[in-house]
């Protein structure tokens, strides 16, 4: 008999395998342990540093080229003599192993930290070590993504980038989070990797290593142990989507034929292939924020030109929506001098930057000119944390002085979906960013998963929302987007239809599953579903009664 | 006791690479060397953790010394390795 958890899907598909957690990074008891045999247990502290350093060289070879590199180098380190002998020292005066080799590896980290730059970089690589020498130590299972050595199931409280920089979807075939909400780094990730995934699922990390479970990321549930019958009905749904998903392709549109833009959302050149191959109308969300973080100069409009035409390149005869740079201080850039903020999602981000740095997006607008002008690619141009219409007017007036010849802005602060109709009257479009706008709307932060709730697309008030901005956008008789997580929810897509919504736009994997549902729909149904999402006070109630 | 100051050839100085390959070589030569920043205190050129933590940068003096049989070749192999500018490489 299986035990059925329910969470919220955020990427949709099916996939049954044993489960595996994430390892957590271990720590120390509250009270050392005496040691009865100190040569002994310094031994055991080597060989666990000797077992990390292996562990390293054999992840270098599989991985080859630049990155096994920094695997070798992280190797030497775990087996430097230096660290061996100041740890063998510690224990053979009564420190446990445990202890020892935490404490050895903290002083070169703070060494490194101390010298800035570079070296302050490598303090991460002996937080590595240490976790994974002392989780040995201590019996724990290594901390990170597990390696089974089989396909499975990654169960987590919620992923951290550095988690998944190396996911292969051939080897993680669902994600189940028993924290973070619709829109964390999780459900954000399994979308762009096209990896079923369930976030919010209580009881998640209850479920023992090795533990068959049937996930559908479509429905939100997940079955534990499922029996025989239940794991072949899972198959034939997979089975049954993949095959209804091959046929549908080309533009999207409801059943009676009313068009809906399908577009992707683009981080850099290297999600250009996936739009292409989910047969998208174009790109509704071009996020620049690749080309400035992580650097220390400000790239040159040479630079942000060749990068832009290399994209357009490969779109012509699509759409593509370029988002101006996004950055702040809660994503910093080292070339512009912000002061820490006590609240930076408040802060200055987004357009408010221009105060700061006027030069940075004249030569962002004026790079984008020269690609579209080399490409002949159909480009818009949108800013975004817009809150008033002048800051729309005087955007709008600064991209169409570059001779880009549709600009818009982005509706993610709630005061400029309150006065749409003021804010569309100065841009040809808007583009509606429902994360943002949730966490505003519901004073949420996006990352805390005990808000999660708050944050779900279906809350009415964010329905109301939308709903203004779209009527606006109707009555003005301009394209109205979202580009928020919202948009790859195949049935909230039926709804955004429904309220006037003209495109959507979600990472390439969600294109196909959207453009079914509105297939499946026409424009009248869209928009009684609407209506029926609209009256609801709750977001189940709203899922519901749209799909009925 | 032998010694050698050679200037350091790598543009990212004695990090990353440059850092694994010299200590690597100075693990496997049959003497035990040291290596100092000009005028700083010498560390083991076995030690991947003290070598990075020099902090020797692109174009900055290290010398390095060994004591005993065949200090002065595995001096000279070692000085090879600091001198050559190894961004250069592939």
């Amino acid at each position: 008999m299986s035990t059925d958890l329910r969470g919220l899907g955020v990427s949709a598909g099916s996939a049954t395998g044993p489960a595996a957690r994430l390892g957590t990074p271990p720590t120390l008891p509250p009270a050392e342990y005496t040691v009865s045999d100190t040569e002994a247990e310094a031994h055991r502290a080597v060989a666990a540093l000797e077992a990390v350093g292996e562990f390293f060289q054999g992840r270098a070879a599989d991985v080859g080229g630049q990155a096994a590199d920094v695997l070798v180098a992280e190797a030497m380190m775990a087996g430097d003599p230096a660290l061996v002998a100041q740890v063998r020292d510690m224990v053979r005066d009564g420190r446990p192993a445990p202890w020892a080799v935490s404490e050895a590896l903290a002083s070169y980290r703070a060494m490194l930290q101390s010298a800035g730059g570079y070296l302050a970089e490598r303090a991460a690589d002996l937080d590595d070590i240490t976790n994974r020498a002392v989780a040995l130590l201590l019996g724990e299972p290594m901390p990170g993504v597990p390696s089974p050595g089989h396909p499975f199931v990654l169960l987590a409280d919620d992923l951290a980038p550095a988690d998944t920089a190396t996911l292969d979807p051939a080897i993680v075939i669902a994600i189940v989070t028993e924290g973070g909400g619709p829109t964390s780094h999780t459900a954000i990730l399994a979308k762009t990797l096209g990896i079923p995934a369930i976030v919010s699922c209580a009881g998640a990390l209850s479920v023992v290593d090795g533990t068959v479970v049937a996930v559908d990321g479509s429905t939100g549930q997940v079955l534990v142990d499922p029996t025989s019958a239940e794991i072949e009905r899972s198959a034939r749904r997979s089975a049954e989507r993949a095959a209804r998903l091959a046929v549908t392709r080309g533009p999207g549109r409801t059943k009676d034929g009313h068009p809906v833009k399908l577009l992707a959302n683009v981080g850099g050149p290297a999600d250009v292939p996936g739009i292409l191959a989910a047969n998208a109308d174009g790109i509704g969300l071009l996020r620049t924020e690749f080309l400035f973080l992580g650097r220390r100069d400000a790239p040159t409009g040479d630079e942000q030109r060749a990068t832009y035409t290399e994209i357009l390149a490969r779109l012509q005869g699509h759409k593509v929506v370029v988002r101006t740079l996004d950055a702040g201080a809660d994503k910093p850039l080292a070339f512009a001098t912000q002061h820490a903020e006590p609240n930076p999602a408040l802060g200055v981000r987004g357009l408010r930057l221009d105060g700061l740095l006027p030069d940075l997006f004249d030569t962002q607008l004026e790079a984008l000119a020269r690609a579209a002008k080399d490409t002949g690619a159909d480009v818009w141009v949108m800013a975004p944390m817009v809150s008033i219409p002048s800051e729309a007017a005087a955007f709008a007036d600064r991209v169409r002085g570059h001779g880009l010849p549709t600009a818009g802005v982005m509706i993610e602060v709630p005061a400029a979906a309150l006065c749409a109709e003021q804010i569309i009257a100065q841009v040809d479009f808007v583009s509606i960013g429902t994360n943002d706008l949730s966490q505003y709307t519901f004073a949420a932060d996006r990352q805390a998963g005990a808000l999660a709730p708050l944050l779900d697309p279906w809350q009415p008030a964010l329905l109301q929302l939308i709903a203004m901005t779209a009527a606006a956008g109707r009555a003005a008789g301009k394209p109205v987007s979202v580009c928020g997580e919202a948009a790859s929810d195949p049935l909230l897509a039926v709804v955004l239809t429904g309220l006037a919504v003209t495109s959507l736009s979600m990472a390439s994997p969600s294109i196909a599953d959207v453009r079914l549902a509105l297939a499946d729909r026409t424009l009248a149904e869209c928009q009684a579903a609407a209506r029926a999402a609209l009256a609801a006070s709750t977001p189940a109630a709203a899922r519901a009664a749209a799909s009925l | 006791m032998a010694e050698r100051r050679v200037v350091v050839g790598s543009s990212v100085g004695l990090h990353a690479r440059p850092a694994s390959l010299f200590v690597q070589a100075a693990t496997k030569a049959p003497v035990r060397v040291a290596i100092a920043k000009n005028g700083g205190d010498p560390v083991d050129a076995r030690s991947i953790l003290s070598v990075i933590g020099l902090d020797a940068r692109g174009g900055e003096t290290v010398v390095l010394s060994a004591e005993g049989e065949g200090a002065q070749a595995v001096l000279d192999e070692l000085a090879a390795i600091v001198a050559v500018n190894h961004d250069q490489e592939g």
